[in-house]
């Protein structure tokens, strides 16, 4: 194993995981989610707003707002402030930011929310405004948005590792399956395997169930040290270890591998368990064919095998593997930057005992994965982060 | 074109304004090796914009250039994936430089493909109005486009039952259709318009008025005013005619319209004290075909300026060679239709005089004094 020289996150807890039902389009305004998080957070906690000296927030859809804005709107005085602006991998680097300010006592509670309005065009808009490279290099061939971008990704890893439609819908089957027991799920039909196959072509070989629902909604936790936990009486989740990497393998001409892959021996090193330890894992979902390539990144098989390793496993809640256990993004929807820590938020829940429905038998021990920003070709920024219950 | 780092060598794309590889800041556009291949493709069904939308499913592509970047690319049909694929930029209908991707060799029917049209103004299987048949640009614009497949040739002549040189080439030609049309004449392009507007898929303004002299050496402005009469005016009546109704058809399914042309002389450029007047009216000209160009735009037809230098006609009687043949342009005409460009230069004398103002437009402007 790899031997890391970073500091432990000794200390670092993680509390209150919160999620706002989500809705295929709402009328209000991101913050207004936002500040939806924002008052169940505080509700959960019971503590007060002003107990609050830290935020971290992301979102797509806040307009001209960032986090300074945020504190006048709701009335928070803080000390340590962030936005985060790295879609699908604004929860881990928002969790990792937020753990060595209370780590270093810049701040000891530190809400970490993500938000997103989803208005009838606001989609498009974001396809068409995403980045620079985007709006050069991307748009203007098709307007397919994420989907053709990320069918070229799909259809070379599937072309290469002989990966058939049938194995990438394994997960989404599976995900299906987890979201009949989640109650905010906006999927609420049972998909099978003739249907996930049988639907229409969107972007081949991206078809019909390999997209997310793009909606609205929230998600939020609280971050702070196990003493302020302790005094406050909440049941929290110890930080064991996070990854984050920006632009790796720039030289692979087409994404095969995310940058989890340069820094997995940390991963695990710095947390002190192997793969195999890990009781429920939640990956980024924004298509199955990347969850497929998390498990090789992720270190649960080897690059190529991916497909190999979800015919051997079960992926459901009473699975062997039990992933993605809320339904992902592919059936609870994409609430934009919320989509981000939609899995670490439901890991907590799990490894907090109170995910009710989807809760998992005994799970402890979690790994929670991010993946974001497809500026020109490929999704740029990844991370990961291993976290443990009361019970471990 | 790519851009390339003037420091390390490495080509970039997308455009951007630091070298990946070393952060120099000197990255200039340079014609970059056209060979790559296609690494995976998909075909965009569901697009999330309205001009894609209609034209789905639309098929793209990521290749790896020889040279180094991986480009995002829409593809001709022909391209097969893993193989390899000749890049190109092309304007798509927005005025935006898109790459495209064709096969390396050529394939039948290779200008056909439903892609590439898009990109172009190919005039096969189009209708198209050239303005002047009277003169040798005019007839020889009809005869090339005919060749290159066009389906009907409109040729305006004012006056047609008077006769011309060159008559017996349009008369009861099959898909020729000579009108009448004086594009000096308000009420004649109007009344034209009204008739053929509609059937309008490319208009070609071969209108021509070369009067030599400039300013002390002509009295008074009678030919200055037939000249912006003739060439500024008539262009306006033109567009004002025509225009609108090419702009509503710009996706009008397979018969859209697609493109206007002009035919300028170089010298609109940088003034020829020689034909100095002339040179004024078309130095206007220009600048109203940019005009154009924007309120063509939102309808997707592009506006081609063909640039050209002194034509071997009798108004260039006294300049000496090199001259362009009027064959020459006409060739031209159907090259930048097929290639979708935007501008084009003709001959010796249009290409020197682009690269000398772009060296250096001072000497350019003393050295035209001869």
């Amino acid at each position: 194993m790899t031997n890391t020289l970073r500091t432990p996150y000794d200390g670092v807890v993680i509390a209150a995981p919160v999620t706002i039902p989500y809705v295929r389009y709402s009328i209000e305004s991101a913050q207004w989610w936002i500040g939806r998080a924002l008052s169940t957070l505080v509700a959960q906690a019971g503590i007060k707003a002003s107990d609050i000296d830290g935020l971290c927030v992301s979102s797509f859809t806040m307009g001209t707002d960032s986090g300074i804005g945020l504190t006048q709107h709701f009335g928070l005085c803080v000390r340590w402030l962030d936005t985060i602006p790295l879609g699908g991998a604004s929860a881990i680097a928002g969790l990792r930011k937020a753990a060595r300010a209370v780590q270093a006592r810049d701040a000891d509670i530190v809400a970490c929310i993500a938000g997103d309005t989803n208005h009838v065009d606001s989609f498009r808009l974001t396809l068409e405004n995403f980045s620079r490279f985007n709006q050069d290099a991307v748009y203007p061939y098709g307007a397919g948005g994420a989907n053709a971008s990320f069918a070229l990704i799909a259809r070379n890893y599937m072309r290469t590792f002989g990966v058939t439609r049938e194995d990438v819908g394994r997960i989404a089957v599976a995900q299906r399956a987890n979201a009949l027991r989640n109650p905010h799920a906006l999927m609420k039909t049972p998909l099978t395997m003739e249907q996930y196959l049988a639907a229409r072509p969107i972007s081949d070989p991206i078809h019909l169930f390999d997209c997310v629902m793009p909606c609205a909604g929230a998600e939020a936790f609280l971050v702070m040290r196990d003493e302020t936990a302790a005094s406050l009486g909440l049941t929290a989740a110890r930080l064991l270890s996070t990854i984050e990497r920006h632009n790796a393998f720039a030289d692979d001409p087409i994404q095969v591998r995310g940058g989890w892959a340069m820094d997995i021996g940390e991963l695990y090193a710095m947390a002190g368990v192997k793969p195999d330890d890990l009781d429920i894992v939640q990956t980024y979902d924004d298509y199955p064919v990347i969850t497929m390539m998390q498990f090789e990144d992720l270190g649960f098989c080897n690059k190529g095998e991916g497909a190999e390793f979800v015919r051997q496993h079960d992926l459901t809640i009473d699975g062997d593997f039990p992933h993605n256990t809320s339904g992902g993004q592919l059936s609870a929807g994409q609430a934009g930057a919320a989509g981000a820590y939609l899995g670490l938020v439901e890991g907590l829940r799990q490894v907090l005992g109170t995910a009710g429905p989807t809760q998992v038998r005994n799970a402890s021990l979690a790994l929670a994965s991010g993946f974001g920003m497809i500026n020109y070709d490929r999704g740029l920024a990844s991370g990961a982060a291993i976290f443990a219950g009361p019970s471990r | 074109m790519l851009q390339r780092c003037e420091a390390c060598g490495s080509f970039a794309y997308p455009a951007r304004e630091a070298c990946p590889s070393c952060l120099s800041a000197g990255l200039a556009f340079v014609d970059a090796p056209r060979q790559g291949v296609l690494l995976a493709e998909t075909t965009a069904r569901v697009p999330s914009d309205v001009y894609f939308r209609e034209r789905a499913p639309w098929r793209i592509g990521l290749v790896k250039m020889d040279c180094g970047p991986t480009i995002v690319t829409h593809l001709h049909a022909d391209c097969v994936e893993g193989a390899p694929v000749r890049m190109s930029f092309q304007l798509d209908k927005s005025g935006q430089a898109v790459a495209f991707a064709h096969p390396e060799g050529e394939t039948p029917n290779m200008a056909d493909d439903k892609q590439w049209r898009e990109m172009t103004a190919d005039p096969k299987f189009r209708r198209v109005l050239v303005t002047n048949g009277r003169s040798m640009i005019g007839q020889e614009a009809v005869a090339a486009l005919k060749a290159a497949g066009a389906k009907t040739v409109f040729v305006g002549v004012a006056e047609p039952w008077r006769p011309f040189a060159g008559e017996q080439l349009l008369r009861g030609q099959d898909g020729i259709e000579i009108v009448t049309l004086d594009a000096a004449d308000e009420k004649s392009a109007a009344d034209l318009a009204a008739d053929i507007g509609g059937k309008v898929d490319i208009l070609v303004n071969t209108t021509e008025y070369v009067r030599p002299g400039g300013l002390l050496d002509r009295r008074g402005t009678s030919i200055a005013r037939d000249e912006i009469d003739q060439a500024y005016l008539g262009f306006i009546n033109l567009a004002q005619a025509f225009g609108p109704a090419m702009r509503m058809r710009g996706a009008d399914g397979i018969n859209n319209s697609a493109a206007w042309v002009n035919i300028l002389s170089v010298h609109a450029l940088a003034n020829w004290p020689a034909f100095g007047a002339y040179s004024a009216s078309q130095a206007a000209c220009m600048s109203l075909s940019h005009c154009l160009r924007a309120e063509l735009r939102p309808g997707g037809v592009r506006v081609m300026n063909l640039f050209t230098g002194p034509v071997d006609t009798e108004w260039f009687q006294t300049v000496p060679p090199p001259k362009v043949a009027p064959r020459a342009i006409a060739q031209a005409i159907v090259s930048g239709l097929r290639g979708g460009l935007e501008e084009m230069y003709v001959g010796d004398v249009a290409e020197e005089i682009r690269q000398r103002l772009g060296a250096n437009p001072k000497a350019l402007e003393r050295e035209l004094d001869r």
